[in-house]
């Protein structure tokens, strides 16, 4: 069983994308969201063919991911879903072609034993900016994402709301990176927070419910994992993912 | 009066289609301000562009201070989407940086009960989505109130009480007020200035003398559906 130390950055990714998922799912950008998180592949890969680490080389790629998905996302006559959906794609495929072996399936899949000291600090310092920024952006993100002519009217830069909020996403995806990989990372975010959708009826609702998920399956994952030896990551997902099935049968109940 | 909105030769265009064509017009500090014209007129345009939401060419400029509320026609939400009314006021109310008990006068000004504003936001009826709309735009004291007219989902009865909402609003905070209407009748009583917009031209100026019969045809481009003002102008 791990320290209850080495749990403090799992739980801080998890409410990072559990907060971060709630506003992404609202926003009902659930594919460019998915997306966002498949071109740090190729930054990874990047990373290993010219031997630094590997979360600088995801996030150096994010950040250009991120303002590409942004420069779309403002051009609306452009059809963003199609755009963003072959771009990652292509992102994913160049990423993989560029890593190959056990490093292609840690930074897929996430390699959790391997985290150095460094990183956990880094990871938890990051998840601690991303939670701050949600909780005090909370109002101008919600106004937004209801109607950015409204949130106009109200003095809100729409613009600048935008893009901070993708990269918080972009934060939370690279602060995962090393602890889920690149697929899974994602899907933490994503699932739990379409489980909360289908439970909710109020943002501290969504919020809770959000955190709540992502934080137990992680834990499961963390905790669980190792001791019927199964990888953390891929057990952290199917336990989010068996929720939010659950979820979908409590909300037909309803 | 001080002017509390000049607009010099506005147009928008999208694409190759000019939708909104050399526009010039002034607002007077309290006064309310109705804009008039066929679907496709570019009337919600004008809003957006006012509100810098769409790119424009020309002049918006506003009386300094200016803060605006604004009520727009429809907004696309999900029925499920987990956000109550008073998750919605209480976000403007940080925005704005006024104290959260706004939120309750915000809506008793509107009446709207408070059980409703529990709701999500997406199972409110027509009606009562457009009083939350009218309760958020008036929270932080709006020196000017642009409203939508919404076509659909709020019956004839329900729409002459918004606009009796308005007036009493109006005389109590002394607000600017901008609508789009297609309610002739109602535009007429309680109006200063009409903007009526079509694709072929725009006229602006109190009711009585825009409002016309052949005005009316030429712009609508068929018989419409206003009885003309033998009984006078109501007057404010």
């Amino acid at each position: 069983m791990p320290a209850i130390s080495a749990l403090l950055l799992p739980v801080g990714m998890a409410v990072a994308a559990g907060l971060v998922g709630s506003v992404a799912v609202m926003r009902r950008m659930t594919l460019a969201a998915d997306a966002i998180s498949h071109i740090a592949l190729p930054g990874v890969g990047l990373a290993l063919i010219f031997h630094f680490n590997p979360v600088l080389g995801a996030l150096a790629a994010l950040f250009v991911g991120t303002l590409l998905v942004w420069a779309v996302e403002r051009q609306t006559r452009i059809p963003t879903e199609a755009i963003i959906g072959v771009v990652f794609s292509a992102a994913l495929a160049v990423g993989s072609m560029m890593t190959s072996g056990e490093a292609l399936i840690d930074a897929l899949f996430g390699a959790p034993h391997t985290l150095g000291r460094a990183e956990l600090v880094l990871g938890g310092v990051a998840a601690v900016v991303v939670i701050a920024f949600i909780l005090r952006a909370r109002s101008e993100l919600v106004i937004t994402l209801v109607s950015p002519d409204l949130a106009r009217t109200a003095g809100i830069n729409v613009a600048r709301v935008d893009l901070l909020f993708l990269f918080a996403f972009a934060l939370t995806v690279a602060l995962g990176l090393r602890y889920l990989g690149v697929l899974l990372m994602g899907s933490l975010i994503i699932i739990p927070a379409a489980t909360a959708k289908q439970l909710a009826r109020s943002l501290s609702g969504m919020q809770l419910i959000a955190v709540g998920i992502a934080v137990f399956a992680t834990l499961v994952g963390a905790v669980a994992g190792p001791m019927v030896g199964v990888e953390t990551g891929p057990l952290t997902i199917v336990v989010a993912a068996a929720v939010f099935f659950v979820s979908l049968v409590v909300r037909r109940a309803q | 009066m001080p002017t509390a909105l000049e607009v010099q030769h506005l147009s928008v265009t999208f694409g190759q289609d000019r939708v909104v064509r050399d526009l010039s017009f002034a607002v007077e500090s309290g006064s309310t301000l109705a804009i008039i014209g066929p679907n496709g007129a570019g009337k919600t345009v004008v809003f957006r562009a006012l509100i810098g939401a769409v790119p424009y060419t020309g002049n918006v400029r506003w009386a300094p201070g200016t803060r605006i509320g604004y009520v727009p026609q429809k907004l696309d939400i999900e029925r499920d989407l987990p956000l109550t009314g008073i998750d919605f006021l209480r976000a403007k109310a940080d925005v704005s940086h006024v104290s959260r008990d706004e939120i309750a006068r915000a809506l008793d000004a509107v009446n709207l009960d408070m059980d409703f504003a529990r709701q999500s936001i997406g199972t409110l009826s027509g009606g009562q989505f457009q009083r939350l709309l009218v309760a958020f735009a008036l929270m932080g004291r709006p020196s000017v109130l642009l409203f939508d007219e919404p076509t659909a989902g709020v019956d004839q009865p329900g729409e002459e009480n918004i606009y009796a909402l308005f007036r009493q609003l109006q005389r109590e905070q002394g607000f600017t007020l901008l609508l789009i209407s297609h309610e002739l009748n109602l535009v007429y009583r309680y109006s200063d200035n009409v903007l009526c917009l079509s694709r072929r031209q725009s006229c602006f100026g109190p009711p009585i003398e825009v409002l016309t019969t052949e005005r009316l045809q030429e712009m609508y481009g068929a018989q419409v559906k206003f009885h003309d003002h033998e009984h006078g102008h109501a007057g404010h």
